[in-house]
Formats: structure tokens, C-alpha cells, sequence
């Protein structure tokens, strides 16, 4: 090549670089704008609630301080004890069964013990309340066999009570604790129990001196999980008329009319969750009990005797059969009988609603999470690791808290917009935004995304930073690294988290309730409506369908689980 | 004395048989080496003793207690052994001190308070008492997991490949204190290795375990010099198969010329015969022979010395020499008294 030809190359090859660098400072730009808007739109309503819990105090919220404020903080934090301590009670003896131990159909109840995370705790409540209620078929046999007359006669269980609610959030709530727990159990070391025993500890010390505390870490992030749920909670206490903070708020807004007052209870929640998600970490970064993952291949095996597996069996039946299968049989009863009363127009009319809203907030929150990932990717600086971490916060705020969140920027935007169109001589569009489905969609979106960033973040991180570099040698811009090379490697993880995301806001109540338009329902508000009005008969179908549809992801996840 | 008496231990998994019929005996403030190649059954041994594994039968004394015999299987936890593993072990949600106190659970709160600080200072780590595990290096981690074990004065202390995790640099000093720490507190104690050099600096004896039978116990030199079997001795390092004649009962015949006979098995009633000796790369020497038909093709330098290559009958010869020979002519002598002839 003549040096001429040389030199010509050369220029080229450097301008090229500098439009490419310049392209990529712009695609940055964006990508940094981009994240920082979408940081806005995620942290939107809690900044709302901050600020409208700011604004004088009303009348409404002057007479709940003055009167019944004070029960309500008392049975929230009475009810996140009382779940807490049982799903302690429940998910750590199974997980450490299913871990260590060695029994029969130990196979089948590894995957089956975590049916009952398809199955919302109000459901459980409607068909227990059915059962055990004074007209349910309990204590009407009871009254038949024993001949007594009314509810004076005896004493019987009040399900419709704090400890109701207790027990019947514990019983879907445990799979939280027996999921992350028992992989805690599977990553100890066995050599720690082997040399525990040599130091003269039974296997039973073993289990309280050495497995529990190694696995403190999964039991404290599990029960967190577990404390922020039951806080959140808002049909099965409302169905028990239990009042908690999230009723209140409920009350407060759909009673009263008064957003201010119902931000105040709300930011009084959330605060109570951040104090207790900071002991969390703080507990969590205390003692560092990580096992090397290299070296705890070897994994310890307890054979259970014939006795011993017996027991094992039963406990985990009797788990099965209370929080799973005879919901499901009571619920299935009732849909069968009912079935020509259930299934209509409006039944199919909700369940559309129900899955196109769970679908678009599946597809925003997944979209939103890779953006966000992917800037973090790339740019690892303080800003982007902040908008994760803001994006991740939405699953602490409970739903009533988020429904209230997302209505106030939303109200504002549609008199903005109303205002607008007033003074462009045009008709106002009305709640655009705040009174379409659109809201519902937007307080899923950013309260379920956290579950998409846990997955996908974890998936990213097993991507070799090698490999964008490779990819940026061999010429291809940000967007094809993401797409050919990111993307193809961390789907699956996208897949689970989507189906996850999918599930968790077909479930979703309280924002629903709080947010659907006039005459707009999903199938859980459906059920909800039906139940609370004692026709837990019609909403079974709905109720069924509600748990099919929460099957799928914990089949998908199971297979890929068997797969690896 | 007798510390540990191992008689025909099997050890079966999923009934196939993993160990058959073993016999091992340790003496009080011995240290003995199960050594062999990975998966041989050097841990499974070590677990069988220390009460870990099911299906186990034959008889384990240890101390003056009987712990498995036809009648008696006694559970790890009364075994009076101490376990020290690769991965150390340690339980990372306690701290050092603790993690030394955990097996003291039968003393009063000031005798075991007393005991830990004893045992950190024989290892002189009482600075770090209340350091967690992650925060120690590895080889501290290790010390601290030996004293844990000795806190509670086990009948005899097991090493699962202890030091394998250790900084190479590091390995053998800590070696040698450990040892050191064990002849003065005349701990014994059953090291489970791969490692010939860890197996020669840390124990008295070694028993070579191959597919879960020990083919020979003796001390390293004995070894070495006079392994019991061809396996062995190819096991402890590479050399060369030579045949040889007996010429008398301290000469043998050799391709390389004479050489003298030292070992202590007679070879008065073999003269004439032909066996096999197994010699090793530095017990050759070289030198530059114009005559000869042996050319070194190849070498590497290795630091101290010089590894150099020779063709001899379709079969490659490795020397360690002081100086570089390289595709010189040489002649090929044998600079060792030969200590074991092995007859077909």
C-alpha cells in the first residue's frame, strides 16, 4: 500500500473513531437522561405521599390520631409478629427437612410445599371463614352432634379475628422462608455439622447450634420479606375487620375523600418498613456467614428411620393440606356447583382486564428493569446504581400505599392536561390518567419491578464484563452488545422474572381496588366484591382461576430448577 | 501404646464395596499419613473412623474405647476425635474465641474463658479472639481450626487434606508448627493427603492407600528408598523400570554398569536371576562421552538443576544434572546403592 493510500486509511479510520465516540457519547447521554427520568417516574409516588404528608393536618387525620391511630400501628406490628414467629415455626423445620433430611415422597413435597405462593391470602381467608365460620359446615356438624342450640352453647375458634389473620397469612407466607431458607441449608457446608458432632453435639444441637444460625442470613431476609407482605396486607385483615394502617388507609380514602390524610398513615407505614428493611441489612452485613460455593459441594445427608420419616411425612402433608389443597378442594366445590352462575360475559369481561393489565406490567416493569440494568452495565457510576436501588424500593411500599402514590402525580397531570384543553377552547379530557386502567398498570409496574431487577441483576452478574469488551473490539455499538450478547444470555432470568411480575399483579388487590375506574374490574377486585358480601359461591370460579394462572410461573420455575 | 486401632474397617455405598478389610493401627503422639491418589478412599477411611458414614463394619478402638465392633457403633459425637478440614470449617457466625469454645459446652463459663486463651496463645493468636473467621487469612483460619480441635482434648486429631488450601509459600511452615504443636502436646493424630511432600514433612509414618486398601505403612525414607510394591514406588515419583542381574548378593548388573545392593532383603538365594529396580531421575549422572551412542535431544533448566532427556531402547530416560548437556554425546552412570529389587 503506497503511503498515500497509508495516510488516506488512517484519516478515515480516525474520523470514523471520532463519529463512533462521539455516537457513543451521545447514546450515553441518552442512556444517562433516560435512566434518570425513569428514576423519576419510579420514585414518583413516594415523593407525592412525602409531599402531600407535608400539608397541614386535616380534620380526618386529627380525629384518627386522636382515636383509633394507635390500635392501628398496635395490630399491624401485633399481626407482622404473629406471621413472622409462625412462618419461622413453619418454613424452617420444612426447609431443614427438605435440605438435610432423606425421607419418602421427600421429592414430591420439595416442589409441592411452595404451591401455596399461587394462592392469595384473601382466598385462603374466604374459604377458611366458609369452613370455620359459626353457618360453615364445622360448627354447624359440631351444633348437630352435640345438640347445641347457639354460639353460647360452646366455644369455637373466631377465625374472623387478628390471630385468623395471623394463621392465614403465615399459611401462604411460608414459602417465602422454606424457598430461601432451604437454599441456605444446601449451601452450608457439611463439614461444619461433621465437626460439630465430633465436639460431642446430636444431630438435633447440631440443627439449633450450627444449620440455624449459618442459615441466620436467609432466615432474617426471608421473615423481612414475610414482615413487609403481612404489612402490606389489606384483604384478609379488611375481610377479618382487622384494622391495620393499610385499612386505614383504604378507609381513609375511599370514606373520607381526604388523599392527605391517607398520605400521612401511608408515609407512617413506609417509614416503618424502611426502619425495619435498614436492621435488615444492618443484621444481614453483622457477620458474614457465607459458605465458599467451591467447597460446599459435599452435602450433608440425614437417613431418616422409619419412625422418623413418618413424622417428616405428616408435618409436611399437614402443611400441604391446610395452606394449599383444601383451600383448592373448597374452592373447586363451589365452582363446580356454581359454575353455570359464575361463568358469564362479566366473569371472561374481567379476567381480559385482569391479564391485559398483568401482561403490560410485566412488559413496562421488565423493559424498565434491563433499561435500567443495562445503564448500570455500562456506566457502573452513582446514578444509575441509585436509580436501581430507588426501583427496587417500590416492593416495600405496601399497595394501598403505592394506589394513593400513583394518584396523586397522576390527578395532577390530568389537571394539567384539563387546564390545558381549557384554555385551548377544547372539551376536557376528564381523568385521562388517573381514571383509566392506566394507573392500575403504573402502581403494578413500579411496585412489582423490584421483582425483575432482583432477577435480572443476578443474571447480569454472572455476565463477564470479558465479554462487552470483546463484543466493543469487534465493533458493535452498545445497543447490539445488549441485544446479541446480554440479552441472549440473560432471557431466561427475564422469562421468570415476567412470569413472576405476570402473576404477582394478577393477583394484586388493594391498588386495584383503590384505582380501577367506575364499573372497571379485575378478577381479584371480582373476587374480593363477591366474597366480602358472603358469596364466596360465585367468586370461587374467579378465585380458581386467579391460582391456575399462579401455577404456571412455579411449574416454569420448578422444571428450570430440575433442569439445572 | 495404641491410639487408634483400625481392624478389617468396610465401608460400603449403595452396596458396593468402597473399602474392604483395612488395618491401621497409630501409636500415642504418632502422626500418620493415609496417602494415596484422589479418590482412593483416604476421606472415606478418615469419616468411617471419626463415626460420619453409615455402613460401616469392623472394629475401631480408640483410646481404651471400643467405638465399632459387630455389637457397638458409637456416634461421631462420643468418639472423642477431632476433625480438621480443607475448608477449615469454621463456623463463620461465631468468632475466633467462640469458635474455640464451642465444643467446651461442659465447662464452667471461666474454665472455658481460661482454656480458649490457652489454646490461642499456643498458637499465638490470643490478638484475635474476636476476629471473625473471613477476617483471618487462611492459614490462621487453619491454626484456629487445629486448636479448636485440641481445646477439646480429642483421643487422636483427623486431618482431611488440611493443608491443600494453604498458600504453597505458607504451607510449610505452618506444617511445621502444627507438627510442632502436636510432638509437644504428644497429640496424634491421621493425616489424609495427596500431597507426597505435605505426607513427608508433616508425619511419622505413611500408609499408602490404593483403592481402599493400604498397600504399605513405613516412614517416608523407608518408603521411598524401598517401596513395597511397583505402584508405590512409581507413585512417589517418576524414574525408570531397569532390568538387572543378580551378580552376587550386594552387586547387581545393571545396562549402566555395576551397581552395589544395600536393602534389606536377601538376594543370596536369587543370584543369576533377573529382577527389576525403579531409579529415579537423580540417581543417574552424566558425563560428556565422545564414544557413547546416548545424546541428550532435549532439556529443561528447573532452577536448581538441569532436566535433561536421553533416548535409550525406545524408552526416554530423565536425568537431573548440575550442568547443561544439550546435544552432547554422554555416558550414563547409576550414582545410587540400589535398596529394592522387585522379582516377577
Amino acid at each position: 500500500m503506497s503511503s498515500v493510500s497509508q495516510t488516506n486509511v488512517q484519516q478515515q479510520t480516525g474520523k470514523s473513531l471520532v463519529a463512533s465516540l462521539f455516537s457513543a457519547c451521545k447514546q450515553l447521554k441518552k442512556i444517562h437522561v433516560s435512566t434518570l427520568l425513569l428514576a423519576l417516574i419510579l420514585a414518583a409516588p413516594l415523593i407525592s405521599i412525602s409531599i402531600e404528608a407535608f400539608a397541614p393536618n386535616s380534620d380526618t387525620f386529627a380525629h384518627i390520631q386522636q382515636t383509633v391511630l394507635a390500635d392501628y400501628v398496635i395490630n399491624t406490628c401485633l399481626l407482622a409478629l404473629g406471621v413472622s414467629i409462625l412462618v419461622i415455626s413453619i418454613g424452617v423445620p420444612l426447609a431443614w427437612l427438605i435440605a438435610i433430611c432423606d425421607f419418602r415422597f421427600k421429592g414430591f413435597f420439595q416442589w409441592a410445599l411452595v404451591l401455596p405462593l399461587a394462592m392469595p391470602a384473601y382466598i385462603v381467608a374466604y374459604t377458611y371463614t366458609d369452613l370455620f365460620d359459626y353457618a360453615g359446615p364445622i360448627q354447624t356438624n359440631l351444633r348437630n352432634w352435640f345438640g347445641w342450640q347457639s354460639a353460647t352453647d360452646y366455644y369455637f375458634f373466631d377465625i374472623r379475628s387478628l390471630p385468623g389473620a395471623i394463621i392465614v397469612l403465615a399459611l401462604v407466607l411460608y414459602p417465602y422462608v422454606y424457598l430461601m431458607v432451604r437454599a441456605g441449608f444446601l449451601e452450608q457446608q457439611a463439614n461444619l455439622t461433621h465437626v460439630a458432632r465430633t465436639m460431642g453435639y446430636s444431630p438435633t444441637k447440631c440443627f439449633f447450634k450450627v444449620s440455624v444460625p449459618v442459615a441466620r442470613n436467609a432466615i432474617i431476609a426471608s421473615t423481612a420479606l414475610v414482615l413487609m407482605e403481612s404489612i402490606a396486607d389489606f384483604a384478609t385483615v379488611k375481610y377479618f375487620a382487622v384494622s391495620t394502617l393499610t385499612t386505614a388507609i383504604y378507609d381513609t380514602w375511599l370514606g373520607y375523600y381526604d388523599l392527605a390524610a391517607a398520605a400521612k398513615l401511608s408515609i407512617i407505614m413506609v417509614a416503618g418498613i424502611f426502619i425495619l428493611l435498614y436492621f435488615e441489612r444492618l443484621q444481614n452485613g453483622k457477620k458474614q456467614t457465607h459458605n465458599d460455593a467451591k467447597l460446599s459441594a459435599q452435602k450433608l445427608v440425614y437417613q431418616l428411620n422409619k419412625k422418623q420419616s413418618f413424622a417428616a411425612f405428616c408435618f409436611c402433608s399437614l402443611i400441604l393440606l391446610v395452606s394449599f389443597v383444601a383451600p383448592l378442594i373448597i374452592l373447586a366445590d363451589y365452582a363446580i356447583d356454581y359454575f353455570s352462575q359464575a361463568w358469564n360475559d362479566k366473569l371472561l369481561q374481567f379476567t381480559l382486564n385482569s391479564l391485559i393489565i398483568a401482561a403490560l406490567t410485566a412488559i413496562i416493569a421488565i423493559v424498565f428493569s434491563l433499561l435500567l440494568n443495562f445503564s448500570l452495565r455500562i456506566k457502573p457510576n452513582k446514578l444509575h446504581k441509585s436509580s436501581l436501588k430507588v426501583a427496587s424500593s417500590g416492593y416495600a411500599i405496601p399497595g394501598t400505599v403505592m394506589a394513593i402514590g400513583v394518584l396523586i402525580p397522576l390527578a395532577f397531570l390530568d389537571n394539567q392536561i384539563n387546564a390545558l384543553a381549557e384554555s385551548l377552547n377544547l372539551s376536557a379530557p376528564g381523568l385521562l390518567l388517573s381514571g383509566s386502567f392506566i394507573a392500575i398498570v403504573l402502581a403494578h409496574s413500579i411496585r412489582f419491578i423490584a421483582i425483575a431487577n432482583k432477577g435480572i441483576e443476578a443474571s447480569y452478574s454472572k455476565v463477564s464484563p470479558s465479554l462487552d469488551m470483546v463484543a466493543k473490539t469487534m465493533g458493535q455499538t452498545s445497543f447490539n452488545i445488549f441485544r446479541k450478547v446480554h440479552f441472549a444470555l440473560i432471557r431466561k432470568s427475564v422469562l421468570v422474572a415476567g412470569l413472576l411480575i405476570f402473576v404477582e399483579s394478577m393477583k394484586e388487590l388493594p391498588a386495584a381496588l383503590l384505582l380501577r375506574p367506575f364499573d372497571y374490574q379485575t378478577l381479584p377486585t371480582y373476587v374480593f366484591q363477591y366474597a366480602s358480601t358472603e358469596q364466596l359461591e360465585i367468586a370461587a370460579l374467579g378465585a380458581i382461576i386467579i391460582v391456575v394462572v399462579g401455577l404456571i410461573p412455579l411449574i416454569v420455575i420448578n422444571r428450570s430448577i430440575e433442569k439445572n | 501404646m495404641s491410639v487408634l486401632s483400625v481392624n478389617n474397617l468396610s465401608v460400603s455405598y449403595q452396596d458396593k464395596n468402597i473399602i474392604s478389610n483395612l488395618n491401621l493401627e497409630v501409636q500415642h503422639g504418632e502422626i500418620v499419613a493415609l496417602f494415596g491418589a484422589s479418590g482412593g478412599g483416604k476421606s472415606t477411611i478418615l469419616k468411617a473412623i471419626a463415626g460420619l458414614l453409615e455402613q460401616v463394619t469392623g472394629k475401631v478402638k480408640i483410646g481404651e474405647q471400643q467405638v465399632l465392633s459387630a455389637k457397638i457403633n458409637l456416634p461421631a459425637e462420643k468418639r472423642h476425635t477431632g476433625l480438621i478440614f480443607q475448608d477449615y470449617a469454621l463456623f463463620p457466625h461465631l468468632t475466633v474465641a467462640e469458635n474455640v469454645a464451642f465444643g467446651l459446652q461442659k465447662l464452667s463459663r471461666d474454665e472455658r474463658v481460661q482454656k480458649v486463651t490457652e489454646m490461642l496463645a499456643l498458637i499465638k493468636m490470643a490478638d484475635y479472639a474476636q476476629h471473625y473467621p473471613h477476617q483471618l487469612s487462611g492459614g490462621q483460619q487453619q491454626r484456629i481450626a487445629i486448636v479448636r480441635a485440641l481445646a477439646c482434648q480429642p483421643t487422636i486429631l483427623l486431618f482431611d487434606e488440611a493443608f491443600s488450601n494453604i498458600d504453597p509459600k505458607l504451607r510449610f511452615e505452618l506444617i511445621t508448627d502444627i507438627r510442632n504443636l502436636l510432638k509437644s502436646q504428644k497429640i496424634s493424630a491421621l493425616f489424609v493427603t495427596h500431597n507426597q511432600d505435605e505426607a513427608f514433612a508433616f508425619c511419622d509414618r505413611i500408609a499408602v492407600v490404593n483403592q481402599g486398601r493400604i498397600e504399605q505403612v513405613d516412614t517416608p525414607a523407608q518408603l521411598f528408598n524401598a517401596p513395597a510394591t511397583q505402584y508405590i514406588a512409581e507413585f512417589l515419583g517418576e524414574g525408570l523400570w531397569l532390568q538387572s542381574r543378580i551378580k552376587s548378593a550386594n552387586v547387581l548388573a545393571t545396562p549402566f554398569g555395576e551397581a552395589d545392593y544395600l536393602g534389606k532383603q536377601c538376594l543370596s538365594e536369587f543370584i543369576g536371576k533377573t529382577g527389576l529396580i525403579y531409579l529415579r531421575p537423580h540417581q543417574f549422572t552424566l558425563a560428556a562421552d565422545a564414544n557413547s551412542k546416548l545424546q541428550v535431544h532435549n532439556e529443561r533448566f528447573i532452577g536448581e538443576c538441569y532436566e535433561s532427556l536421553l533416548q535409550w531402547q525406545q524408552q526416554s530416560i530423565k536425568v537431573k544434572t548440575p550442568t547443561s548437556f544439550l546435544h552432547q554425546t554422554v555416558s550414563l552412570n547409576i550414582n545410587t546403592q540400589i535398596t529394592k529389587v522387585f522379582f516377577e
